[in-house]
């Protein structure tokens, strides 16, 4: 009879065993973020580009001129909803660390931007991207030293964007260490992004 | 989590709407410059739909009307005017966006999990449940009749039909 009850023991504890690896796995599955997709660039070189910037004259911006230091790269537009959440961070951040942040417009002009039927020359986008992302900034506050304008996207696919805003940490020797897709809270910025940049400034 | 689809995908599903019920000759005419070359076209559709769009997920490239498809469709056929191979074109993707935009992710020990996962569970399935059979088998006792039952059996049927 002894024999018996062990059995019926084990007959109950083998799906039950079960049940509790599926609602781990389950939990875990809802706990992560489908967005959150590791980027294929952490650990290599920053894509090069050359770009027109915001300033009026026609200066450009290379990732080159940044090596040496520790930068900050922010994918945004002025027609992302979540750049507008977390602008104000970046604000605050730009005004309390000596980290320099640039800007990199992404597709400021949209197709729905350019009137019926006809198509806007690049220096009629430029011009356009400029002056809505100048009163932007002016309105919101500053946290750029720069920022470059890719008005076609074409640097985005490079940088593998797909959700703006997204924010790149690269290091002296123009290595990318940290891709964030999405909107910065104060949590990545204190959690992530500050411990990795003070490590990495001190290389 | 949907923020960045706030971005791309709303306006575009709110725009398809739009797109197919009202502008729909507006689209043929969209379309008319790619169709000039039909077999760039052809290729870039069968690559495209093996690709994941990745803003929203659960489109293919080809398919997806995100904004970012389309640059990427465009990506993908300038590409292929430039004589890359089917492979090229993918390891061009795969190293922006990742593995994660095939939707056919390649066997590597990275992936065997995946790959091979749902077979090895079906193994331990029925090798459970042949185990369970076989243990079943034994403890049942032998299911048989002897001589008086079925006899009674018989009684009691002709019984019923006499009745």
């Amino acid at each position: 009879m002894s024999n018996d009850g062990k059995f019926g023991m084990k007959k109950f504890l083998i799906p039950l065993a079960f049940f509790l690896s599926l609602v781990i796995f389950l939990a875990l599955g809802l706990q992560r973020d489908p967005k959150e997709i590791p980027s294929p660039l952490v650990g290599q070189a920053a894509p090069a580009f050359k770009l027109f910037t915001l300033a009026p004259n026609d200066q450009t911006f290379e990732p080159q001129e940044m090596l040496g230091q520790v930068w900050m790269l922010n994918v945004w537009a002025t027609w992302c909803v979540a750049c507008r959440e977390e602008h104000p961070l970046l604000v605050e951040f730009s005004k309390q660390h000596s980290l320099p942040i640039v800007g990199l417009s992404y597709k400021e002009v949209q197709a729905q931007d350019e009137p019926p039927g006809a198509k806007m020359s690049p220096e009629e986008k430029r011009l356009l991207a400029r002056q809505r992302s100048e009163k932007w900034l002016r309105t919101r506050g500053n946290p750029y030293v720069l920022t470059a304008l890719d008005l076609d996207g074409r640097v985005g696919i490079d940088y593998g964007v797909y959700g703006v805003p997204e924010t790149y940490v690269i290091d002296k020797q123009g290595v990318i260490r940290y891709k964030l897709v999405g909107a910065i809270t104060p949590e990545i910025l204190s959690k992530k992004i500050l411990p990795l940049v003070t490590d990495l400034q001190k290389t | 989590m949907s923020r960045c689809c706030d971005l791309f995908c709303r306006p575009f599903v709110l725009a398809a709407l739009l797109w197919t019920s009202l502008t729909f000759p507006l689209m043929a005419m969209e379309a008319a410059p790619n169709a000039q070359d039909p077999v760039v076209e052809a290729r870039m559709v069968h690559i495209s739909e093996e690709l994941r769009c990745m803003v929203c997920q659960n489109e293919s490239l080809a398919s997806s009307h995100a904004e970012l498809a389309a640059d990427l469709r465009e990506e993908v056929r300038s590409l292929i005017r430039q004589n890359k191979t089917d492979d090229e074109i993918k390891a061009f993707l795969i190293s922006r966006y990742g593995d994660f935009v095939l939707y056919r992710p390649a066997v590597k020990p990275m992936t065997w999990a995946l790959w091979f996962g749902p077979f090895v569970l079906l193994l331990v399935a029925l090798t459970a449940m042949l185990m369970y059979l076989r243990q079943r088998q034994k403890t049942l006792p032998q299911a048989g009749w002897t001589d008086e039952e079925l006899k009674k059996a018989e009684r009691l049927l002709k019984d019923g039909e006499s009745a």
